[in-house]
């Protein structure tokens, strides 16, 4: 779950991380209220969305006055705003952060992400800050220093101290940048993150350094522990139709083609978009059922699918093992009915009670097109949607 | 033959009581050997019990002392998991199959951790479990799709572990040995450490690997099976098609940093002499062409 750079901030000062003063505002007239309240000569106006990139899309600007803070509070609020992440429509900017301006010296990065083959918590530090990390790790990937952070020790003062050589931290400033390192790390195992980034880490004209940005992942699988996250999320930064999945227990992502798919499990829902698209077709979401759909759950599926205006066919692929064909059956051709279905449906069945399920498809007098296995469902699907 | 476990196996279901465990529990216990093999349940504070004629017992460690049970299997909820097979391998089982989906991952880094230099083997989590055919099956998948045979499957997914084996016994090709490693980014056996089991087997005699997106173990597998693996690999990776940066249902199915996509994968795969299809639906007729000769 992502959240906000003001909320990551508010965050990161809880575990002792330095941040410039801010203030989260919905209006011009509040950031202008904010500002005032910062006092000082110098203020940041950013736009709060969860997508990266926000500088180059127009969405972080400097102001030097109070009439600079409006127009760029004016300038930002409510605008689309496009990065490499957003996709082309970009993301509505409800949201600013008002904060104090710092007198930056030098920028770096700071990162941790779980180490999936090293089974760790890794640092990631670099000399190369505001920069994408992506980047740096493609064409310099010797700017990054990575270190892998023992569970037990936890993140030693001498690793951090070395992180901090590594990437040019003044000796002057070490103490801090190690307590820093260290403050981050236990703010990362405590709030059962995947991803946390600095970007960029400062260190300023007076020699403090300081968390310009803050950048948080948490793992969805530990929510249940951690009502105060649960609190952050912001619906509007999700998609509507992945927000209504969740409600249901259903893992939905919106794809940008025109064949929906229904399948039951992660692997083989990948694999049914992937030979749609090999056939020739585009599909328009990823839909895992899970274990245990029944009629309720399939119905809501195929609401889901339908709110979809590019749809042209769907295709219902199932693997039934623990989940009876039967049952599954049962619940297509009642969600079929129940939403008047219009466009062509493809179902492929297999596994446990595959005749019987087959039967209940064939005698519920809907138009129904039976695939015969993965290949025969695949193309029949795409001929639907290309004759729709 | 077959890798890890066989009729004579004695299996402990720790979380047996719970409505998961019971389900499962009966389907393993009718499948082939199941009678024999599953011997024990633990449950906390259900010592001296039963299920289905399976008497319960408090801890891994009595359910051990009690019945010679060397295998675990874990139905445990999520925020219980981790501390379960801490448990198990504390009493040094031989291998621990966690079925349990949604683990927060700092538990599991934590769980891998104290693993480190114990002996025991961790399957999953979030996984469907294991099956030798004919002979016992431990988890969630299907039995009755199975045909007893020679050929090796390993994958990170259920359902379409299920497709993969649902194909080759269509045509005729039986399994020696079918493993889920398990779709979370912190888990125990990779698909390398399978295929060595597999390499190293009689009883099989080729691979299908079915993979997917994020993480890199299935190119860490591949540059193992050039150098060392004397027996062919069919092998798939779904996700060609996922968009970077969404988590596709599995927690370890994401792109991320530009690591983990699909293509890549199959490329190395097939540098490295995977005979690798990006069609689905061809595993079973791209093994059966492999083991022709063709």
């Amino acid at each position: 779950m992502k959240i906000h750079e003001y909320q990551g901030k508010e965050i990161l000062r809880q575990f002792g991380v330095p941040t410039p003063l801010g203030v989260a505002c919905l209006s011009v007239d509040e950031a202008v209220a904010a500002a005032q309240q910062l006092g000082g000569a110098l203020w940041v106006v950013k736009a709060q969305i969860h997508a990266g990139g926000r500088g180059k899309g127009g969405g972080v600007k400097v102001a030097r006055s109070i009439d600079e803070v409006r127009n760029a509070a004016q300038q930002i609020l409510g605008m689309h705003l496009v990065t490499h992440q957003t996709g082309k429509d970009g993301q509505v900017v409800r949201r600013l952060l008002v904060e104090e301006g710092a007198q930056i010296s030098t920028e770096y990065y700071l990162g941790m992400v779980i180490d999936r083959s090293a089974q760790r918590v890794a640092l990631l530090a670099s000399s190369e800050g505001g920069m994408e990390i992506e980047q740096v790790a493609s064409h310099n990937p010797e700017k990054i220093h990575t270190l892998r952070i023992d569970p037990v020790a936890g993140l030693t003062a001498e690793d951090a101290a070395r992180a901090a050589h590594e990437i040019g931290i003044p000796d002057t400033a070490k103490g801090e940048a190690v307590k820093l390192m260290q403050d981050l790390y236990r703010c990362f195992v405590d709030k059962d993150a995947m991803l946390a980034e600095i970007n960029p880490l400062v260190l300023t004209a007076d020699g403090r350094v300081l968390a310009l940005d803050a950048k948080f992942n948490f793992d969805s699988n530990a929510l249940y522990r951690h009502p105060e996250i649960i609190a952050m999320r912001d619906l509007d930064e999700e998609d509507p139709a992945e927000i209504e999945a969740s409600k249901f227990d259903l893992s939905y992502i919106s794809l940008d083609g025109d064949i929906g798919c229904l399948v039951n499990g992660a692997g083989l829902a990948m694999a049914t978009m992937d030979i749609i698209k090999l056939y020739g077709g585009n599909p328009a979401n990823f839909l895992d059922v899970g274990g245990g759909a029944d009629k309720e759950k399939v119905t809501e599926a195929f609401k889901l699918m339908l709110k979809n205006p590019n749809l042209k066919a769907i295709l219902v692929n199932i693997f039934g093992g623990i989940m009876k064909c039967d049952v599954i059956a049962e619940g297509v051709v009642a969600a079929a009915r129940e939403v008047h279905l219009k466009v062509p449906l493809v179902v492929r069945l297999e596994g446990t009670n595959v005749e019987l399920g087959k039967k209940i498809l064939a005698e519920s007098g809907l138009p129904i097109i039976s695939g015969n296995d993965m290949a025969d469902a695949a193309q029949k699907v795409v001929d639907a949607a290309r004759s729709a | 033959m077959s890798i890890l476990i066989d009729k004579n196996t004695r299996v402990m279901t720790q979380g047996m009581t719970g409505k998961v465990g019971q389900f499962h529990t009966v389907n393993c216990k009718a499948y082939a050997n199941g009678a024999e093999c599953f011997v024990a349940g633990v449950t906390p504070n259900k010592g001296g019990q039963s299920f289905e004629d399976i008497p319960i017992y408090n801890s891994v460690a009595e359910a051990r002392a009690q019945t010679g049970a060397t295998v675990s299997v874990i139905y445990v909820p999520p925020p219980y998991a981790a501390a379960a097979i801490d448990e198990a391998v504390e009493a040094d089982l031989d291998l621990v199959i966690c079925i349990t989906e949604g683990i927060p991952v700092h538990d599991m880094l934590r769980t891998r951790y104290r693993m480190r230099g114990k002996r025991t083997m961790l399957i999953g989590p979030n996984c469907p479990g294991l099956i030798t055919p004919d002979e016992i099956k431990i988890g969630i998948m299907p039995g009755h799709i199975h045909r007893k045979g020679r050929i090796g499957v390993v994958s990170r997914s259920g359902t379409l572990t299920y497709e993969a084996v649902g194909q080759l016994t269509a045509l005729g090709l039986g399994q020696s040995s079918c493993v889920g490693i398990g779709g979370d980014p912190i888990n125990g056996l990779k698909h390398l450490d399978v295929m060595k089991l597999f390499n190293d087997d009689p009883g099989t005699d080729a691979v299908i690997m079915v993979g997917e997106i994020g993480g890199s173990d299935e190119e860490d597998c591949a540059r193992w099976i050039r150098g060392n693996m004397n027996k062919p690999v069919v092998g798939f990776i779904a996700g060609v098609t996922a968009p970077p940066g969404k988590r596709m249902g599995h927690a370890g199915a994401i792109i991320s940093g530009g690591q983990g996509g699909a293509d890549a994968k199959l490329a190395v795969m097939e540098e490295c002499g995977i005979h690798i299809t990006r069609n689905p639906a061809e595993m079973g007729r791209v093994m059966q062409r492999v083991l022709k000769g063709g």
